[in-house]
């Protein structure tokens, strides 16, 4: 039962607020979870820490502030989270999701039905950029904008605080409006960025929030002890008059909020308005803007204010409905010009939405006299979309364009266009930083701990109550050897800038390499100090400084220190965990706090962090915080530089232009100052450009040993990253190889002059180890070595990029010639996915990259979004590549929900062409002439020598058109490579293909059409950071499951092979290399629908990544993961479809589980219950086995 | 029928047979069936310091893999998987032992760092251990140590732990001591109340096939009772502390054999896990028909009846019982 009505509301705070250093994402769950009872979400960057956060509070038995646990369920989709966020509400619960991006759009149904129905709700959303010519994660305002005609009133908060605020003033407006709340901030600057907040209690949310409304909620709902009727259909007599019967409700909501927002103002003191101006009162030129960019933009107001500019800012906060009378309340009458900034596009519109509200306010105004004067002018800017970064300096340039004479009409301001030539030129030096701010920026890797550090300082700086700060973490887009850059601020008073730190007086660089290829110091203020983790000591790391870091150290008069972290850590006991040791010499040189009592706060941090894990960890760590301070050097900074080393070039010269002019300066990180003339019109880019991007992020490398290779091709096989390849060549193309150059003979009878070589790409090579987990060839002379090795890549790139250069001159195998049917033969087809960003030894690559060997040139492509869409389609470089012909796989990723359909499309494309240009073939017969028709209409393509005969029938007819001037003869031109067997793969996740896409996907198998699907099995939603799926397994822990799943992972296999005429496979390299070569190829020749479910071992089950393809052996060997195939051609000869392609489980599934962390959690955390959940699985096992078995031995196929 | 009561660690028990530490004793069911079985006490598996010190290491690399390393992902494990692996699951053990098993419950320890070693002991004192067993395994193989170095080692590690406990104390010994007897005096004088004769270091064997250094255990055999038997014959009645014979123990001819060398009790494991643990009973009943056909009233009155105090030629188990075995063989050849 609810609460007794609220205590008086105005009664202000007597103690001090409490406080919390937390993210935005966290300060508005906080309160969204405390005023809910039920949550439905699905996970989508940058919202899902909101949801999982909910999970986990729920998980922990916390209580709302009615005395009860929410209920937080995820579902398949957002479309399903939305549906039941309905019928919660219907029910008469309050009910909240957490959502972004396309999880909004897929909301959009059910946000008309809850505010056509006037149900109160609020919606958190984390605003992000929609997929339009290119995904993006990032934040902008495209999302709430998509949604703003739903009827949801729309509420902006632009800082971590107004995120935890407005989750209550939205609750409740909702409560009393009944209109649908969507509260939104921007994701990643806001939902990502830490600051130090003024925490709500539960006493004033419960002052705050009127329970009678919520009872008043209940009583709205469906219940059939009165009963009534909602959702009718109406026809054209009253549909639209029943539309407009809810509008008095929509004319009191801002009046509603405005009362919502004052009496949180007396109860905490923190004041908000519908919207708020700031600047001078007498200003005639003003921004209007809403969301993070206001705390940009009022700097840059407060600076012009300060030196006489007559400028303001209005920041709207209720944007739907629109505060028209406020915001012409709010504008100084003074005001002669306008700039309204909108973080979002509409392509086509005479401006973007905000504008748009603005002008019709102030036309309509001006048209019935409620604003007296001349209608200032109004212009429309356009900033920030995907995170682009908004800074004074871009506001100030938004007023410059106000005062110019002839302002432009419409603006974009944060990049260079020169297409259009709608962007504001801005000083990007002008700063409004304040003076008694400390600002620090780290270099690190996602894998040193840096982030982690510094959030460790965050919050141990935070809890000074003197100390407010600020924390933003910029990642780049690889999985594997990403770079992290942290932006951190501490000063005396709140920290409002939204922006990236642009002038630090610490950097830290925390890893040696990036000063060779990064202009690390570009932000260091004059007079800071640069702090260099480095193998060389005091006397030797200034020579190894290239020649521009050593002029920049001298010219902003930098001081230097020096510190070899790795050692002091080493020799500390933490093996490679730096941070700890890195966090100390910040504290240390910075002077943030006095020495000491820095290092007594972070000793006593590492107590509180470490003292459960016992003593001997947390005197590790403190030893290392010792040895910190006496490894800790200033660096003599000589009065002029005299070294000679330059920064690597971002990619080779030999690199094409499109590589040196667009890729080359993203890799520099200069990728904003592209200008909209380099940038390709419709997100179409040139494949195979990860081949240009030489990482080298890994100090241990492959190695062959040549002698003791038996060329069986494994390792090629599980090398995720394609940098291992093969190739065998007559002896002679051995001339002119480079010293070191490694040779065999090839080991097959019948070749005797051949020569095999099996090359590393070292550049590229993760360190992973996976093919040396693989390879069964043992040097018998020394234990533990084999005939690949992981070794000291040294420190010179040239004569390994030699190595690798002389192999791509050796002339690949003709395809026709090489063995398609065994592994050992897949190491000489060439892979046309390569270098790609995946985590070292991803589980999932492998699967793509021999797909990409055995189909590529003829393939096209459907990439579902998830981790397979970022590794594979993330820029700077993509890993798709192309072969020596010019072919290879046409790669496109649409959605996630929809990918399924989206492969079907292309496979319906290609059989209309392929019907078109045999109907062409036809009738162009005899200009074709010499049986050429016939023999291409007739060409048989199961193998690749028949493929290869095709494409030599295709390049003579095209030949032959060549000079024929006829319709006809173009139209076959434009459909003759479809005569070619075409390749189609749908290529996605689980959490795609058992979740959200699997209603399309399940239609797409019914179509009967020739498309071959594989599913990268990692059972988990791994891209968003590890939540349950349906293909998650019974008793495996992951977020939305933190108590191990209860229900069984779906047999998405068995359900295909209902249909009888799907040909269905699961596979898992790791536990038998050949059945899964057999089951794609197997896939790929069947002409209809093919399903292949790869077992695709992942960091999110928490393994040490070497050990993935044992793993995948134990998932088999257990029963986990059954080899089957089912192939519905051996039907049609009278066999049973159905193959058991491993053998009976002989492995307990506990050695399977126990050496994953997802497993492992719950053993360790709850055992009755892991040991409960395990029997569970074991016993499903057994069943499953019984069923398969069953079917295996009706007219018996045992594999 | 004879009386078998013998006393260990001051611990009066039924009968010499003890259960040392095995997979029998890893669970409360195995613990309740050896006790079932007669087992006079039993040995529980030991507690490793490094293994948990390892498995959090592990646990906590796999924990942070991938962790703010990418916008997407702060994290892959749910917040509440923040867990620490502890010795909470076998401290929790020991409590449910002492309620579950009548018999006297003896808690072994390996730990590798001093607070490890007496932090852990105080916890399984708490727990109930009736009595600690320190399993130090400990092998130089950094050629730098010195003899002296590792005679310290163990001393100074009975030496704390016996000052942080106040229950009886026995350390499992190497048989690798230059001077054994010396340093079985050293550790008594430094507190330990029973010396466990010996500890098997595992040692690893080589596989062939794959070239790999393969751990293997196998089972004790009676042939591998001589050293132990050795040693408690010679240490028998010149050391103020109790002596325990494991090693070897498959038939009631092996716990003769030492309780006549001097042995308080005698542990086994191998047979138990050979035969189950109804081979206790064998033992036990082995031992007592011995007694009655020699005529025998006690185990007391034939505890150390052949050690080198009592035996008639006490330099038979020094360099001359070496030569004569030698002989022996030869002749026996």
């Amino acid at each position: 039962m609810p609460t007794a009505p609220s205590p008086d509301a105005a009664r202000p705070l007597t103690a001090a607020p409490r406080v919390a250093t937390v993210d935005g994402n966290e300060a508005c769950a906080d309160v969204a979870y405390r005023l809910n009872e039920v949550c439905a979400i699905y996970p989508i960057t940058p919202s899902s820490t909101m949801a999982e956060l909910a999970d986990q509070w729920s998980g922990e038995g916390r209580a709302n502030i009615w005395g009860d646990t929410p209920i937080v369920v995820e579902m398949q989709s957002e479309a399903g989270a939305a549906g039941t966020v309905h019928g919660a509400l219907q029910g008469g619960a309050l009910t909240t999701t957490f959502t972004a991006s396309q999880g909004l759009l897929l909301m959009i149904p059910n946000m008309y039905k809850i505010a056509g129905e006037l149900t109160p709700a609020v919606f958190h959303v984390a605003a992000r950029s929609l997929a339009s010519h290119a995904l993006s994660i990032f934040g902008d305002h495209q999302d709430v904008m998509a949604v703003r005609a739903t009827g949801f009133a729309l509420l902006s908060s632009a800082s971590v605080q107004e995120a935890h605020d407005f989750a209550a003033i939205a609750q409740m407006a909702t409560l009393e409006t009944r209109i649908p709340f969507l509260h939104f901030f921007d994701g990643f600057r806001t939902s990502h960025e830490i600051n130090r907040i003024a925490t709500l209690t539960d006493e004033d949310l419960r002052a705050l929030v009127d329970t009678q409304l919520l009872l008043a909620h209940r009583a709205r709902a469906l219940n059939p002890d009165h009963p009534f009727i909602r959702g009718t259909a109406q026809n054209p007599d009253v549909y639209f008059q029943g539309r407009e019967a809810s509008a008095p409700f929509y004319r009191r909501v801002p009046e509603v909020v405005a009362s919502a927002m004052d009496r949180f103002a007396a109860r905490t003191g923190r004041r908000y308005g519908l919207c708020d101006y700031t600047g001078a009162p007498d200003a005639e030129r003003v921004l209007v803007l809403m969301g993070s960019g206001a705390g940009a933009a009022a700097e840059a107001v407060d600076h012009l204010v300060a030196r006489g500019e007559k400028v303001g800012l209005l920041q709207i906060r209720l944007y739907r409905p629109f505060p028209a009378p406020e915001v012409l309340a709010a504008l100084p009458a003074t005001t002669r010009a306008i700039a309204v900034l909108d973080r979002t596009k509409e392509p086509g519109a005479p401006g973007d939405p905000l504008f748009l509200d603005v002008v019709a306010t102030l036309a309509e105004a001006a048209a019935t006299g409620a604003r007296s004067g001349a209608m200032p002018r109004v212009i429309g800017g356009r900033y920030g979309l995907s995170s682009k970064e908004f800074t004074p300096a871009m506001a100030a340039a938004a007023f410059t364009e106000l005062a110019s004479a002839a302002p432009r009409k419409q603006f974009t301001v944060g990049i260079v266009d020169d297409v259009s030539h709608s962007s504001l030129e801005y000083d990007a030096d002008w700063s409004t930083e304040d003076a008694g701010v400390f600002r620090a920026v780290f270099y690190g890797l996602g894998a040193d701990g840096t982030v982690g550090a510094n959030k460790n300082t965050i919050k141990i700086l935070g809890d000074d109550p003197g100390v407010h700060v600020q924390a933003y973490f910029v990642y780049d887009s690889k999985k594997s050897g990403s770079q992290t850059v942290s932006h951190l601020r501490f000063g005396p008073a709140p920290i409002r800038s939204t922006y990236l730190v642009r002038q630090a007086q610490f950097v830290g660089c925390h890893q040696f390499q990036f000063i060779d290829r990064i202009d690390v110091l570009a932000v260091a203020a004059p007079g800071g100090t640069l702090l260099l983790n480095s193998p060389y000591g005091p006397a030797e790391v200034w020579n190894r400084l290239p020649r521009s870091v050593q002029d920049t150290i001298i010219a902003k008069r930098l001081a230097m220190w020096v510190i070899d972290a790795d050692r002091v850590a080493r020799d500390a006991g933490l093996g490679n965990r730096t941070n700890s040791v890195l966090q100390t010499c910040f504290f240390a040189v910075s002077g943030v706090l006095p020495r000491a009592r820095a290092l007594d706060a972070i000793k006593g941090a590492i107590r509180k962090t470490y003292h459960r894990k016992g003593d001997e960890v947390v005197r590790q760590n403190i030893e290392a915080v010792d040895r910190t301070i006496e490894a800790l050097h200033q660096v003599a900074v000589p009065a002029t530089a005299t070294g000679t080393r330059r920064l690597l070039p971002m990619v080779p010269a030999e690199a094409p232009a499109f590589v040196q002019a667009l890729v080359a300066p993203m890799l520099a990180g200069r990728g904003d100052t592209l200008p909209v003339s380099a940038m390709p019109v419709d997100g179409t880019f040139p494949s195979a450009t990860s081949r240009w991007e030489k990482r080298g992020i890994s100090s241990i490398v492959a190695k062959w040993e040549a002698d003791t290779c038996i060329q069986c091709g494994h390792c090629a096989f599980v090398c995720p990253h394609g940098v291992i390849r093969a190739k065998a060549y007559s002896a002679g193309a051995l001339d002119g190889a480079p010293d070191g150059f490694l040779s065999a003979p090839l080991e097959a009878r019948g070749f005797p002059d051949t020569r095999f070589t099996l090359q590393v790409y070292e550049e590229d090579c993760t360190g992973c180890a996976l093919c040396v987990e693989v390879c069964p060839a043992k040097d018998p002379s020394v234990s533990g070595r084999k005939a690949i090795n992981l070794d000291d890549k040294g420190d010179d790139p040239v004569p390994a990029r030699a190595r690798a250069a002389f192999f791509e001159s050796l002339p690949l195998p003709e395809r026709s010639h090489v063995d398609f049917a065994t592994v050992r033969g897949t190491q000489l087809l060439e892979p046309l996915f390569e270098f790609s960003g995946a985590c070292a030894g991803c589980g999932e690559t492998p699967y793509l990259k021999l797909i990409s060997q055995l189909f590529g040139d003829r393939m096209v492509v459907a990439n579902a979004t998830g981790c397979s869409s970022i590794y594979g389609g993330n820029l700077p470089t993509t890993p798709w590549a192309v072969n020596a012909e010019g072919r290879g796989p046409a790669w496109s990723n649409s959605l996630f929900e929809d990918n399924a359909e989206f492969g079907l499309g292309m496979r319906l494309a290609a059989d209309h062409q392929l019907a078109a240009a045999r109907r062409l073939v036809r009738a162009l017969a005899s200009t074709l002439g010499g049986g050429l028709a016939d023999a291409i209409l007739a060409a048989p393509q199961r193998t690749e020598a028949e493929i290869r005969e095709q494409r030599g029938r295709v390049r003579l007819l095209l030949d032959r058109l060549a000079g024929v001037d006829t319709d006809e003869a173009r139209a076959l031109v434009s459909v003759a490579g479809q005569l070619v067997r075409r390749s189609v793969w749908i290529v996605g996740g689980d959490g795609w293909a058992y979740d959200i896409g699997s209603a399309g996907l399940d239609h797409v198998l019914a179509s009967g059409r020739d498309v071959n699907v594989l599913v990268l099995d990692t059972e988990v939603y791994s891209n968003t950071g590890g939540q349950a799926s349906k293909a998650t397994p019974l008793a495996a822990v992951a977020k939305f499951a933190s108590a191990g799943k209860t229900t069984e992972k779906k047999d998405l296999a068995l359900q295909a092979m209902a249909y009888g005429n799907v040909y269905v496979a699961r596979v898992a390299m790791g536990a038998n290399a050949q059945q899964t070569l057999d089951a794609l190829r197997e896939a790929e020749a069947y002409e209809g629908p093919s399903i292949v479910l790869a077992y695709s071992h992942c960091i999110a089950h928490g393994i040490n990544m070497q050990h993935g393809l044992d793993q995948q052996a134990r998932a088999v060997h257990s029963g986990h993961w059954p080899l089957v195939r089912y192939n519905p051609a051996l039907s049609g000869a009278g066999e049973n479809p159905f193959t058991l392609d491993s053998l009976r489980p002989s492995l307990p599934l506990k050695s399977y589980m126990e050496q994953e962390l997802r497993y492992r959690v719950l053993m360790l955390t709850d055992p009755p219950r892991a040991e409960r959940l395990l029997a569970d699985a074991q016993a499903a096992i057994a069943r499953r086995w019984q069923l398969y078995e069953d079917m295996a031995s009706l007219g018996g196929s045992r594999g | 029928m004879a009386d078998l009561g013998t006393t260990y660690l001051g611990l009066d028990l039924a009968h010499p047979v003890v259960a040392s530490a095995s997979p029998l004793a890893a669970t409360i069911d195995g613990l309740r069936r050896l006790e079932d079985a007669g087992a006079a006490a039993i040995v529980l598996p030991s507690l490793f310091e490094e293994q948990i010190r390892l498995e959090n290491a592990a646990l906590e690399a796999l924990t942070a893999l991938g962790a703010d390393s990418v916008g997407e992902v702060q994290s892959y494990f749910p917040v509440s998987s923040d867990f620490v692996v502890g010795p909470d699951a076998y401290l929790d053990f020991v409590r449910e032992a002492k309620t579950a098993v009548g018999v006297p419950v003896i808690a072994s320890l390996n730990a590798v760092t001093p607070t490890g070693w007496t932090g852990y002991a105080e916890a399984l004192a708490d727990a109930g251990a009736d009595a600690i067993e320190l399993n130090v395994f400990y092998i130089p193989a950094d050629l730098a140590v010195t003899g002296r170095d590792v005679e310290q080692r163990y001393e100074d590690i009975v030496r704390e732990v016996c000052g942080a406990v106040s229950v009886p104390v026995a350390i499992k010994l190497s048989p690798f001591f230059s001077a054994t007897g010396e340093m079985a005096a050293r550790l008594v004088a430094a507190g330990a109340e029973g010396l466990v004769l010996f500890n098997r270091f595992y040692q690893p064997d080589m596989d062939l096939e794959r070239l790999e250094v393969a751990p293997t255990l196998e089972l004790s055999t009676p042939a591998e009772i001589r050293l132990p038997l050795l040693w408690i014959a010679v240490l028998h009645g010149r050391i103020s502390a109790s002596l325990a014979a494991t090693t070897g123990v498959q038939t009631p001819t092996e716990v003769v054999k030492y309780v006549l060398a001097g042995a308080d009790v005698v542990m086994t494991t191998s047979a138990l896990l050979q035969h189950g643990p109804a081979h206790l009973r064998t033992l036990v009943d082995g031992l007592a028909s011995w007694l009655d056909r020699r005529g025998y009233a006690s185990v007391a009155q034939v505890k150390g009846a052949m050690s080198q105090q009592h035996v008639a030629d006490p330099s038979a188990f020094e360099r001359a019982n070496y030569m004569k075995v030698l002989q022996s063989w030869k002749t026996g050849g």
